[in-house]
């Protein structure tokens, strides 16, 4: 039995099938969460050119 | 309690159950109180950095919403008002709310100490602690005063948005609070009158149910009559102009009027027995906002005025 053979083999099912309303949940979940962190960074970005480099870090407390 | 058993089919909450989770109508009314601390207080804030200051107040309002329904899924699911959340509707499981929360506080105080200053994140990480822990935890299940206290939650976000400004705590700003601190009880217990049963069914000690009705009638007059001179107190202090003055007192005054109303109902046996709690429950909401926006609109009125005569003067 070769390699390939092996992979094509249906392995047994195991863990949890996600039903399509599921599935269809959790895209537009990681969707949010993506958009979330992508306007954090833009965040960032924007205050640090406001403030100047090195700023936002670097700065007495 | 059977809520908290876990849910062991994956997860079909939507986005928008996460977005009720965060109480989006109670953030709208800290954004806004932020909002005008930050515009009243003195000195210069970038437009950039004030605008952040208040997204990490409108996510850390968020994240604190979203710990209450966490921990009290169980009183909603017994109230009609609350009972078609999330949690208790079994939209979201109980851990994935915890879990939201957690992280939006975490990173709405870590964000407002890196980009602003340290002195709002304290505040704000205070302010979310307090609603949370000392609020919902505590006070909520174990004393009628629950409101009360648990309302200084409530009335801290106009300090948070001064300290963004000013990078220091002051006492100025404290006459906000004060106003957000006494206008709380008189508006919750105006609803929790004609809610009383909802409230008694869920176990929660507010006041109509632990004191009664009359008791609680009286209070609402006796903190409404705080409230409406504190109303006025930025225009005495000097912190607003004469039209401020005159709507705070002209608001004001209905607040007693419907206060005094809300007192005489107590021997109304008619279907209309909570007319008045209405109209004050509803009304206190327009007189907080009325406050506040007339609060910015003297400030920004001033300082345009200011810089008008300025221009004409140079």
């Amino acid at each position: 039995m070769t390699m390939s053979d092996a992979m094509d083999e249906e392995p047994p099912p195991t863990g949890i099938k996600l039903t399509e309303e599921q599935q269809r949940a959790r895209r537009a979940r990681s969707i949010a969460i993506a958009v979330s962190l992508g306007l954090l960074v833009l965040l960032f970005y924007i205050v640090t050119l406001v403030k100047g480099p090195g700023v936002v870090i670097n700065r007495p407390l | 309690m059977s809520l908290t058993v876990a849910r062991v089919e994956p997860s079909i909450a939507s986005v928008g159950d996460y977005i009720e989770l965060m109480k989006p109508r109670v953030m709208s009314l800290v954004v806004f109180t932020a909002l005008v601390g930050l515009l009243v207080a003195p000195g210069h804030v970038h437009p950039v950095i004030g605008l952040t200051a208040l997204i990490c107040i409108a996510v850390g309002a968020g994240a604190a919403g979203a710990l209450n329904m966490w921990y009290d899924a169980d009183i909603d699911a017994r109230m009609a008002r609350t009972a078609a959340r999330p949690i208790p509707a079994g939209r979201l499981a109980p851990g994935e709310a915890l879990a939201f929360g957690l992280t939006l506080a975490t990173f709405s105080v870590v964000v407002l100490g890196l980009l602003v200053n340290v002195f709002a994140a304290a505040l704000l990480a205070l302010t979310i602690a307090f609603y949370v822990v000392v609020y919902t935890m505590w006070l909520k299940r174990t004393t009628p005063h629950n409101i009360v206290i648990g309302g200084a939650a409530g009335a801290l976000p106009p300090l948070i948005g001064w300290t963004a400004v000013t990078g220091h705590f002051a006492v100025e700003p404290v006459v906000l609070f004060l106003i957000i601190f006494f206008w709380t009880p008189p508006h919750f217990w105006a609803l929790a009158l004609y809610r009383t049963e909802d409230y008694a069914r869920a176990g929660v000690p507010m006041l109509p149910v632990v004191a009664g009705a009359p008791e609680t009638r009286r209070q609402i007059l006796l903190y409404t009559l705080i409230l409406a001179p504190l109303g006025i107190a930025p225009w005495i202090l000097g912190y607003a102009g004469p039209a401020y003055g005159i709507l705070a007192t002209a608001s004001g005054a209905i607040m007693i009027a419907l206060a005094f109303r809300v007192r005489a109902e107590e021997h109304r046996q008619t279907a209309n027995k909570y007319l008045a709690c209405k109209q004050m429950f509803a009304f206190s909401i327009l007189y907080l906002f009325l406050l506040f926006a007339m609060l910015l609109v003297d400030r920004m009125s001033a300082g345009f005025l200011g810089s008008l005569f300025g221009h004409f003067a140079a």
